[in-house]
């Protein structure tokens, strides 16, 4: 909304016409015991070179982003080059909101449907909607989807998928009847188990990889057993520069892939605004939630970009639509897109090796310390869980207040058994340096 | 004017039954298909599938709306019509010929004699419509 500014004589003018004299009289139905009889308690108003200097004083108190960090867990640290800020910003991007006259938006359409097209190729499936909110809402959807493509409602959760994830689920599934279970983890490779809990009433069994602990699961064992009871495999994916280096899951076998897409040039902002990507096999396309973005010719053989298959949303199916999304996460699928697209498939190949490389350095040089170790065996990708020799919190409260470096999540805020283990990320933006940091401050512990 | 074929029986809903023993053949009537429009897909139960009379089988999706399916009579689906698949339009161009829908191995062959005549439908489209 606009801010309006009043002289003193068009005031005087519009109170006249309605015939009061005061701006105060507008107020009187409101009694006067309610009203607040003092001025508001703000500053003083200032000038632009005191608001850059208040501005700036309370991003200085932001200190956790100036330090190294090696926390990841569901939001990573990567570089996104300027132009992705810059092309986001243009005006026709930044003011507009969701495309509900859509062919007047072919702009808007267009990078839809480029959105997708990534999506669907890094993924490896067939058809990819226009975003959801984020990867845990994701997730929920999916549960919804399998549901109605199976007419089952159970569904199995690895305990390795992200712990927030899988409350989110909780809420959305209390109001839905379908039953959640969820599937322990090998205690030598972190990879899922329990998949005899497969039968012919589940209708999906959800695994992350790489998975929480950071450790790639081995999702065409998973499918398999999946597909041989007739049950759908949602695969997860909340550090999305995987999909630079792992096997597609498409290729592994999965039904749904459901993820975070923040790793693609958005900032961590505290935890969001974020995006959600949601791919499918073709076949279900008329269970997907979400929008879509397609291609069409018009009469002159003009290319356009429309939406379609919108009979699945909630504008026409109402109740019956297959998910209350009637919008998606437009300015963060957009800077994804540029991300990508600036990437290329080299650069994304690329920051996905620095981010193994860098990770595997990282890990191999904290196991060599006295009294630490890597408890799981699996590959990871640029996430890892150290064992420390005493308690993860009061290592990690150490390590930021001698060393000032952030180490990582201590597992016990997840998993209150495990209270000597950190999680690690270690991104391209870590340098060597860093990680030669991090590895004497936990030596020095 | 809607094509109503008298050896039929019709549901409020707007679709129609054939019956041959104890299989009713369901499919929806010429005045449903014109009011959705073009149909594009058409969503339709597995066979071995069991339904009580009114419940929604499926749907009907056209360029404009989608519409369920309701099934006037109950029964085990024995047979669906896969070549709507391929060939929506056909719901269009011969709705109570290769537009039919399901075939329904019904429970109570008694529930058809509930349903509309060809004329107790036509007055009740020229009623209500």
């Amino acid at each position: 909304m606009r801010y309006i500014p009043n002289s003193p004589e068009e005031i005087a003018e519009m109170l006249e016409i309605v015939g009061l004299k005061s701006a105060e009289e507008l107020f009187r139905s409101i009694p006067k015991d309610v009203q607040l009889r003092r001025a508001l308690n703000v500053t003083e108003p200032l000038s632009e070179p005191e608001v850059i200097s208040v501005m700036e004083g309370l991003a200085a108190k932001n200190t956790a982003a100036q330090k190294t960090s090696f926390l990841g867990a569901g939001v990573y640290s990567h570089y996104s080059p300027t132009v992705v800020d810059y092309l986001i910003q243009r005006s026709e991007f930044f003011t507009s909101y969701t495309p509900y006259q859509p062919e007047v938006t072919q702009g808007t359409l267009q990078y839809i449907f480029e959105f997708q097209t990534l999506v669907s190729q890094l993924t490896g499936m067939e058809v990819a909607n226009a975003s959801m909110y984020d990867g845990s809402t994701s997730m929920a959807e999916a549960f919804l989807m399998a549901a109605r493509v199976t007419r089952r409602s159970k569904v199995l959760v690895a305990e390795t998928v992200h712990p927030e994830y899988i409350a989110v689920a909780k809420t959305y599934v209390t109001h839905s009847d379908i039953p959640m279970e969820t599937l322990s983890f090998d205690a030598e490779t972190g990879r899922v188990l329990d998949l005899d809990k497969l039968d012919d009433q589940t209708a999906a069994i959800v695994v992350q990889s790489p998975n929480f602990f950071g450790c790639v699961e081995d999702l065409e064992a998973v499918a398999e057993k999946a597909h041989a009871v007739g049950a759908l495999l949602i695969v997860v994916v909340t550090e999305a520069i995987s999909f630079g280096l792992l096997k597609t899951p498409g290729e592994c076998g999965a039904d749904i892939v459901v993820g975070e897409g923040q790793s693609w040039g958005v900032p961590m902002s505290f935890g969001g605004p974020h995006v959600g990507i949601f791919a499918t096999k073709d076949k279900y396309v008329r269970n997907m939630p979400g929008r879509l973005a397609g291609i069409a010719y018009d009469k002159n053989g003009n290319r356009g970009f429309v939406l379609t298959l919108a009979t699945r949303e909630q504008h026409i199916r109402r109740e019956k639509a297959t998910s209350n999304i009637c919008t998606n996460q437009g300015l963060i699928a957009l800077a994804a897109t540029i991300y990508l697209e600036t990437m290329g498939k080299k650069g994304l190949q690329e920051v996905a090796e620095q981010n193994i490389q860098k990770a595997i350095y990282a890990k191999k040089e904290i196991a060599k310390l006295e009294g630490f170790s890597i408890p799981f065996s699996t590959p990871t990708f640029n996430e890892f869980v150290v064992k420390c020799p005493k308690n993860a919190e009061e290592t990690l409260a150490k390590l930021l207040k001698e060393n000032g470096i952030i180490g990582g999540l201590a597992l016990s805020k997840y998993y209150q058994s495990r209270e000597n283990e950190i999680l690690v990320c270690v991104t391209e933006t870590n340098t060597k340096a860093q990680i030669d940091s991090l590895v004497e401050g936990l030596k020095s512990l | 004017m809607s094509n109503i074929q008298e050896n039929l029986r019709y549901s409020k809903d707007h679709e129609w039954v054939s019956v041959e023993g104890d299989v009713a053949t369901v499919g929806i009537t010429d005045y449903a298909q014109e009011a959705l429009g073009d149909v594009v897909y058409v969503e339709l139960p597995k066979s071995g599938d069991t339904f009580a009379a009114h419940e929604a089988v499926g749907s009907v999706e056209s360029v404009k709306a989608v519409s369920e399916i309701f099934t006037p009579i109950g029964g085990e689906v024995v047979e669906v019509n896969d070549a709507i698949n391929d060939a929506p339009e056909s719901v269009n161009n011969d709705c109570y010929g290769a537009g039919w829908m399901i075939k329904v191995k019904m429970n109570n062959p008694g529930e058809t004699d509930a349903m509309l005549s060809g004329v107790e439908y036509e007055e009740y489209l020229s009623a209500n419509a």
